[in-house]
C-alpha cells in the first residue's frame, strides 16, 4: 500500500494518536475502535511509557490488537485494573481519554447521554457514564467519525456531561485553565480549544478540506490561525503498526463508504 | 450458619416502594435468575441502583420502576439498552442520572454509614442541575473550593451474582473483576448473592481462592444456589454473556407486543422452563467468553 492509497479511518487513527504525544505515564483510554487504534498506536511509537487497558480488568505492556485473536493469544497482563480501580486513577489525574461524544458546544462541553429535554428526551443514548468525573480529572480529547452541525451543536448541549471552558458554569474556586480538553479529531480536521479565551481553533485540515466546510459543519465560530497545515498522510511505519493491530481489518467499517484519506 | 435459601424467598424479602441495587456491570455478571423472579412477582415501585444492563432494561419493560439511579444502562455490543430507551423515551420513569465513579463514592458513603462524600466529580455539569437533591459544599480547609456532596446511596436490598459461594455467605469472584459488587453488599440492609455453585467451605481454605472473596460473610444475607443465574449475562470464567439471547430480547422491543412475548416465551413458565427455552445449562456453560 502507498501513502496515497491510506483511508480516511487510517488518517485519524494516525491524527488521534497525537493526542498522546509527550503525555508520559498515563493511562491512555480510547473509546471505539478508532481511537482506541488511535492510542495503540501512540504507545507503540511516539509515546511508549503510556499504559492501556485490555478493555475489561488488566494494564497490557503492548496493547490488545482488535478483534478476534486467535486460541493461542496471549495478553501482556502486567496490572489488575478493575472498574473500581480505573476510578481511582481517574481522580488521581494520571489518565487521558478520547472519547466519542454525541454533541459537543462552544465551551466543550459534551454530551453523550440523550437528546432533547433529558426529563423526557427524544432519544435517550447511554447516559452520562465517566464524562463527568473525566473531564473534571485529566485530559480529554474528542473524536468525531462525522463532523456536522447536529454534533457541533449552537447553544449548550441537551445534556452536559462534561465540563468545559464555560464561564456560567465554572465551580468557586477553581479557573478555567484547569479544564483540559486537547485534541478534537474528526473526518475534516484537526481542532483544539487554543483559540482566543479557550475558543475552539483549527489546528490541521485533512486532505481536500476547505476551511469554508470545516466551518459550515460547525455551529459556532471556528477561530482560523495562520499556520493551519494539512494532516499529515500516515507514515508506512504507522501503516504497518495499525494493520498489526487491526490485523481483520474492522477500521474499514467505521466510517461510511470507508473514504481515501486524501480527498483532493 | 445456613443461608441458603430459594429466589422465590428472595423476592418474599422484597417489597414494593424498596430501594434495591443489582450487582455487575451492563451485561457482565448480573444476577439474572433473581431479576426475574422479580419479573415474576408483584414487587412494583422499586427504586433500582444499577450500572445497568438487561436487568434494568427488563424490569423498566414489566413496569417494576418508579426511579433509576443511572449512568449508563447498556449491553455493550448493543450500545443502547432498547427498553430503558423506551421507558426514558415515554418519560415514564423517574431518574437520578450521575457519573459512574459518583455513583461508587454514594455506595460507599452508604457502606460507611455517611451522609455523602465530597468529590469534584460533576462540578460544572447537568448532573447537578437535573439533581437539584445533590448538594454542594464548600471546602472547611484553606483552598475554600467548592465540591459535590454526593449523598449516600442507601440500599434497603442488593441482589449479586457469584461464581461460587459456601452456605454461610462466602462468595468467590475468580473473573477478573469484581465491579462495585463489594461496596454495594456494604451499603445495603439485605444482600441476596445467588451462586453458579454451592461449595463447601473447605473450597477457601486455598490462600489463593481466599483471595477472590471481596467481602466479608456478614454482608451476605442470603445464597440462593441457580446453576447459570446469571444467563443471558456473563459469569466469567465460567460462561460469556448469550449474543443471541440478547439479539433476540433487542428485537423484541420493537414489535408489538415484544415484551408480552418475551415474558410469556422466557420468564413465566419459571427458571426451569427459562433454561430449558435457552438450550439449558450446558448451552449456557458453553457460550464463549467475549473478546474486549
Amino acid at each position: 500500500m502507498s501513502d496515497s492509497a491510506y483511508t480516511l479511518a487510517e488518517l485519524l487513527v494516525c491524527a488521534g494518536s497525537e493526542a498522546w504525544r509527550g503525555d508520559g505515564e498515563v493511562l491512555a483510554t480510547g473509546i471505539g475502535l478508532l481511537p482506541r487504534l488511535a492510542a495503540s498506536l501512540a504507545m507503540l511509537s511516539s509515546s511508549p511509557d503510556l499504559m492501556m487497558t485490555d478493555s475489561e480488568a488488566y494494564l497490557l505492556s503492548e496493547p490488545n490488537p482488535v478483534g478476534g485473536r486467535g486460541a493461542d493469544f496471549r495478553p501482556k497482563f502486567e496490572t489488575w485494573m478493575g472498574f473500581s480501580r480505573i476510578f481511582d486513577n481517574v481522580w488521581g489525574g494520571k489518565r487521558h481519554a478520547m472519547v466519542g461524544p454525541t454533541q459537543i458546544d462552544r465551551f466543550g462541553q459534551a454530551n453523550i447521554s440523550c437528546i432533547g429535554d433529558p426529563a423526557k428526551p427524544k432519544a435517550q443514548m447511554l447516559g452520562v457514564r465517566g464524562f463527568p468525573g473525566n473531564s473534571i480529572s485529566h485530559a480529554n480529547s474528542f473524536f468525531v467519525p462525522s463532523h456536522n452541525t447536529r454534533v457541533f451543536k449552537a447553544g449548550e448541549c441537551d445534556m452536559v456531561c462534561s465540563i468545559g471552558y464555560n464561564p456560567a458554569r465554572l465551580p468557586k474556586g477553581y479557573s478555567l485553565d484547569e479544564v483540559d480538553i486537547r485534541l478534537v479529531v474528526t473526518d475534516l480536521c484537526v481542532m483544539d480549544f487554543g483559540g482566543p479565551d479557550h475558543q475552539i481553533r483549527l489546528r490541521s485540515l485533512h486532505p481536500g478540506i476547505t476551511v469554508e466546510k470545516v466551518q459550515e459543519n460547525t455551529s459556532f465560530p471556528v477561530f482560523v490561525p495562520d499556520d493551519v497545515v494539512t494532516t499529515p498522510a500516515p507514515t508506512e511505519a504507522q501503516l504497518a503498526i495499525i494493520r498489526r493491530m487491526d490485523p481483520h481489518n474492522l477500521r474499514a467499517r467505521e466510517l461510511k463508504d470507508n473514504p481515501p484519506g486524501d480527498r483532493r | 450458619m445456613d443461608k441458603t435459601m430459594s429466589a422465590a424467598a428472595v423476592v418474599g424479602r422484597l417489597e414494593s416502594g424498596m430501594t434495591i441495587g443489582i450487582g455487575g456491570w451492563g451485561p457482565r455478571r448480573k444476577p439474572m435468575a433473581l431479576v426475574r423472579e422479580i419479573l415474576r412477582s408483584d414487587l412494583k415501585d422499586l427504586t433500582v441502583v444499577a450500572y445497568g444492563g438487561a436487568d434494568v432494561g427488563m424490569l423498566c419493560a414489566a413496569g417494576k420502576i418508579r426511579k433509576l439511579v443511572f449512568a449508563f444502562v447498556s449491553l455493550d455490543f448493543i450500545p443502547l439498552e432498547p427498553y430503558f430507551r423506551l421507558a426514558r423515551q415515554a418519560g415514564s420513569i423517574e431518574t437520578m442520572e450521575i457519573d459512574e465513579g459518583m455513583f461508587l463514592l454514594g455506595l460507599r458513603a452508604a457502606a460507611q454509614r455517611l451522609p455523602f462524600l465530597p468529590t469534584r466529580v460533576g462540578l460544572g455539569t447537568d448532573v447537578l442541575a437535573r439533581n437539584p437533591q445533590i448538594k454542594t459544599i464548600v471546602s472547611p480547609y484553606a483552598d475554600g473550593r467548592e465540591l459535590v456532596a454526593m449523598p449516600a446511596l442507601d440500599l434497603d436490598a442488593a441482589l449479586l451474582h457469584v461464581e461460587r459461594a459456601d452456605a454461610r455467605g462466602v462468595c468467590q469472584v475468580s473473573g477478573p473483576d469484581h465491579y462495585m459488587d463489594d461496596v454495594m453488599a456494604r451499603a445495603a440492609k439485605q444482600t441476596f448473592v445467588s451462586c453458579d455453585e454451592l461449595v463447601d467451605s473447605s473450597f477457601f481454605a486455598d490462600p489463593a481462592r481466599a483471595r477472590e472473596v471481596f467481602w466479608e460473610r456478614s454482608e451476605t444475607t442470603g445464597v440462593v444456589h441457580i446453576p447459570g443465574g446469571a444467563h443471558p449475562s456473563s459469569c466469567s470464567p465460567m460462561y460469556g454473556f448469550d449474543t443471541a439471547h440478547f439479539k433476540t430480547y433487542a428485537a423484541s422491543a420493537g414489535e408489538e407486543n415484544g415484551w408480552q412475548a418475551y415474558m410469556e416465551t422466557f420468564v413465566a413458565g419459571g427458571e426451569a422452563h427459562y433454561q430449558q427455552q435457552v438450550g439449558g445449562l450446558d448451552a449456557i456453560r458453553a457460550l464463549p467468553l467475549p473478546t474486549y
